[in-house]
């Protein structure tokens, strides 16, 4: 049964990964605005066709 | 011809759905309702931008207001104050853009570079209605920039006071997530690693028994010093100002719990609390964190710094130059532009005046001033550009010394909540049965004594009685939200809930600013009215415009001979006929005039006169009369009285309509009614007027037809079309009162439940652990359920 110190360990290291991932995330202002990311995904990203010269280099690049 | 007019009233404007003029703007045969909607259809078909209005079925705002000048954008300093990141290729700048309320806005901003292609990237903070846009400096300007967002119809809103706000608040939340992420994250560990100990352990698994203990210890440790760490702060310094809050109890249960658990841990005697003490302080932020939401598109500190411009243009020998507002000097000449408006008290030196002081003074008709006559900040021009030259400067004007009155040197006194009340008593009774516990059996057991005391204070631990008003409040908040009031706090509800007096402003506050209707006695035929019409048609004064949409006819006949008098009547030659229009004396009648009325004369015939009437809000009769049963009602007017008969019926007591109202009228009329004590008092205005009575009445609420337009300093924002809902908000403010009080009991009951086990010294972990929870769900429960249903009941839901 000494498996579980080893276990128990293993599974709070994994939390604490978690753990720091969201702070990450949150310091870096992913959990700022919870609400445009989800109607950004649903705009069709083809550019309407006349529009072409300009699609590809002027995309933004953050 | 005359069906294809009818078909154009029925259409809306393509663009932002206002209903059509009689003569619509039309361009691939879609309608618009003026030219600046027309425009940006333009731009955006131009740009092959059109799966806007794909996205959503008119997404526009509507373009009638002229947008604002942005040229002092190009000046340096005050292009430094308002950016957020700048190096010599890039900069990054964050606006606040008032219009943003759909899909297709979130679709256009984001789509500004097909616009202008040096513009790099532009990203929408929607809940925020904020628009962070990264350009080229090189390229193109921010002057461009703003005025590019201004042509597509998202004209930013800026102001230097809001931006200063915005870095501030967004810090602290921030703060609280990460502590609730901790407690939350210990939590959860630790009661994985309680549940051994709750089953009961085997012999052979006792040896994991401490394990367990030292690695909950460690958990615990994090929480006590990172997350539970204001709750020790916050005691602190109340103790020491003599002021004993819920924060008390909290502080000493949490920390007592420590001890003992550590004490337990180390000695091998025991579990110890700490999955108990991890949930306590995990739902104490929770609850923290939902109090603490706030709107982070409305600002309820505002002062005249965000009426006014950023700046303004000075004129120094022939040139122009936009300065920021505090660089204005006594002695500057500054050039103010039609709609623009008045930063300072200045004496015009040339130009025509014309100034709308309807948001300064309550009112309504426009103020004609000649050259040499002073003139008090904060009108906006509707005639054509003027020269001033300022005579005090911004901070010293009549108007801004309103806010610098002495008045508001202190803060206002916050609002005693309940659980502020109820907490001192629950404190002191806390302390006496933990002492009187630990005494009765000190003389028989000093370890059961200790146990007993540490016990009593770990249960009555005040976890749910701390929650019951945070999660009441801000169900109640929500539902005021879905209703159109905006509140500034939780603690604005309570105070609501003791409201026994209602002041009410009236220009802008129970009259409709933009419903104006024209009553005319006497008769005029269609043709009559045709003529009028086209006489109107060229005039700029507002009552002429206004007659122009009421009869909502498209021009006809040309105008002759056309003459205007300023502020008192136009006439002129149409069709044949001469046409004479204006005030009473104007046109040699001998009637007074009552109000704003226009008089007409055709062919030296007098036919009548349009009265225009300021139409109350809609509900206002039946919503005074319902307010009046419960409260007393005071009406302060900056208005002339023309109206006092008409609002008699609705204010139980005639000498409490007062007219004719300064600005300091009001802040002292306020003031008298509370010094006669026992008035909690609650103030509707509107404009800058009210400004200083709504800071000082308990409860200060701004009413506005557009939550995104500047509204005074207060303690929350009420749409205008929810104006007849204010009887049912003050019965919910009450009901959330009483749905705290019940919330109270039910966790006292718990808190007795648990004290039971707690004073006989035999308070098990397990015990202590179901309680805490259970205790705390219940609340949440109960609170958010029962605000609920009394909304229902007062139809708010």
């Amino acid at each position: 049964m000494n498996i579980i110190y080893m276990l128990i360990g293993f599974s709070i290291l994994l939390a604490l990964v978690f753990l720091l991932a969201f702070f990450w995330a949150s310091r870096s202002g992913q959990n700022d605005d919870l609400y445009t990311p989800g109607i950004r995904i649903l705009f069709d990203d083809d550019a309407p066709p006349a529009d072409e010269k300009k699609s590809d280099e002027d995309h933004p690049h953050p | 011809m005359k069906e294809q007019i009818t078909l154009a009233i029925d259409t809306l404007c393509y663009h932002c759905g206002d209903s059509l003029p009689a003569v619509p703007f039309s361009s691939d045969d879609k309608q618009f309702c003026c030219a600046g909607c027309k425009s940006v259809y333009l731009i955006l078909s131009s740009h092959n931008l059109t799966s806007y209005y794909a996205y959503n079925d008119i997404p526009g705002a509507s373009q009638k207001k002229a947008a604002e000048h942005f040229d002092y954008l190009d000046e340096p300093a005050i292009a430094a104050e308002l950016v957020d990141y700048m190096d010599d290729q890039t900069t990054v700048i964050t606006l606040f853009i008032p219009a943003v309320h759909c899909s297709s806005c979130i679709w256009l901003l984001e789509n500004l570079y097909k616009v202008n292609p040096d513009i790099s990237n532009s990203r929408i903070d929607f809940p925020k209605k904020q628009v962070s846009i990264t350009f080229k400096n090189q390229l193109i300007s921010l002057r461009k920039v703003v005025e590019l967002l201004a042509s597509v119809g998202y004209e930013p809103q800026i102001s230097l006071q809001d931006v200063v706000k915005k870095q501030q608040s967004d810090h602290s939340e921030r703060n609280l997530i990460s502590k609730i992420a901790v407690a939350g994250f210990c939590f959860g560990n630790v009661m994985l690693l309680s549940f051994p100990d709750y089953f009961g352990l085997s012999s052979f698994e006792h040896s994991f028994q401490s394990f367990f203990g030292w690695v909950n210890l460690a958990f615990a440790i994090p929480v006590l010093l990172y997350s539970g760490r204001d709750y020790f702060i916050s005691a602190w310094t109340n103790l020491r100002n003599g002021v004993l809050n819920l924060d008390f109890p909290l502080a000493l249960g949490i920390a007592v719990m420590f001890i003992r658990s550590a004490a337990e841990i180390i000695s091998h005697t025991g579990a110890g609390f700490i999955d108990t003490l991890c949930s306590l302080v995990f739902f104490l932020l929770i609850g923290k964190w939902m109090q603490q939401r706030t709107y982070h598109y409305l600002s309820f500190e505002r002062d005249y710094r965000s009426y006014f411009p950023v700046a303004v243009t000075r004129l120094t020998k022939g040139n122009t130059q936009p300065v920021p507002l505090d660089e204005l000097k006594t002695g500057d000449r500054i050039l103010i532009r039609s709609n623009e408006i008045i930063p300072a008290d200045a004496i015009l030196l040339k130009g025509e005046a014309k100034l709308d002081f309807s948001f300064v003074t309550g009112e309504s008709l426009p103020v004609a001033k000649v050259p040499g006559e002073i003139i008090y900040a904060g009108g906006r021009q509707l005639n054509g550009a003027i020269e001033l030259e300022v005579i005090k400067p911004v901070s010293q004007s009549y108007l801004t010394k309103l806010w610098n009155n002495e008045t508001f040197a202190g803060q206002k006194d916050p609002i005693k909540t309940f659980s502020d009340k109820a907490s001192k008593y629950f404190s002191i009774v806390l302390l006496l049965i933990a002492l009187s516990a630990g005494l009765f059996w000190v003389n028989t057991d000093l370890n059961r004594a200790i146990a007993s005391f540490t016990a009593v204070l770990i249960i009555a631990c005040p976890c749910a009685l701390a929650l019951s008003s945070p999660f009441t409040l801000t169900a109640v908040l929500s539902i005021f939200d879905k209703n159109k009031f905006y509140l500034k706090n939780t603690a604005v509800i309570e105070e609501m809930a003791r409201i026994n007096t209602i002041v009410f402003d009236k220009t802008g506050t129970i009259t409709n600013p933009t419903a104006k209707g024209f009553e005319f006695t006497g008769g005029l035929s269609i043709e009559e009215q045709q003529l009028i019409n086209d006489l109107a048609r060229n005039s700029g004064h507002p009552m002429s415009r206004e007659l122009v949409k009421s009869l909502n006819l498209a021009p006809l006949y040309p105008v002759d001979n056309f003459m205007e008098k300023v502020g008192r009547g136009i006439s002129g030659t149409v069709n044949g006929h001469s046409i004479k229009m204006g005030s009473a004396a104007y046109l040699g009648l001998t009637a007074q005039d009552k109000g704003s009325v226009v008089h007409i004369l055709i062919d030296d015939r007098y036919c009548g006169y349009f009265r225009s009437e300021q139409r109350w809000r809609t509900g206002f009769k039946q919503t005074a009369i319902k307010l009046g049963q419960d409260q007393d009602l005071h009406l302060l007017s900056g208005d002339q009285d023309h109206d006092r008969e008409l609002l008699t019926p609705f204010f139980p007591r005639m000498q409490q309509l007062h007219f004719r109202q300064s600005p300091q009228n009001k802040l002292d009329y306020i003031l008298g009614l509370q010094q006669k004590g026992n008035t909690k008092i609650m103030m509707l205005g509107d404009g800058l007027n009210d400004a200083g009575a709504l800071k000082q009445s308990n409860i200060g609420i701004a009413v506005t037809d557009d939550i995104n337009n500047f509204s005074p300093g207060c303690d929350a924002i009420l749409d205008g079309a929810a104006f007849e809902k204010i009887p049912q908000f003050i019965r919910q403010a009450k009901d959330a009162v009483k749905v705290i009080h019940m919330s109270f009991a039910i966790s006292l009951t718990y808190n007795a439940v648990g004290l039971f086990f707690a004073v006989q010294g035999i308070l098990s972990p397990l015990i202590a652990a179901i309680l805490m929870p259970l205790s705390t769900v219940t609340i949440i429960l109960f609170t958010s359920l029962a605000a609920r249903l009394y909304a229902h009941k007062n139809n708010l839901l």
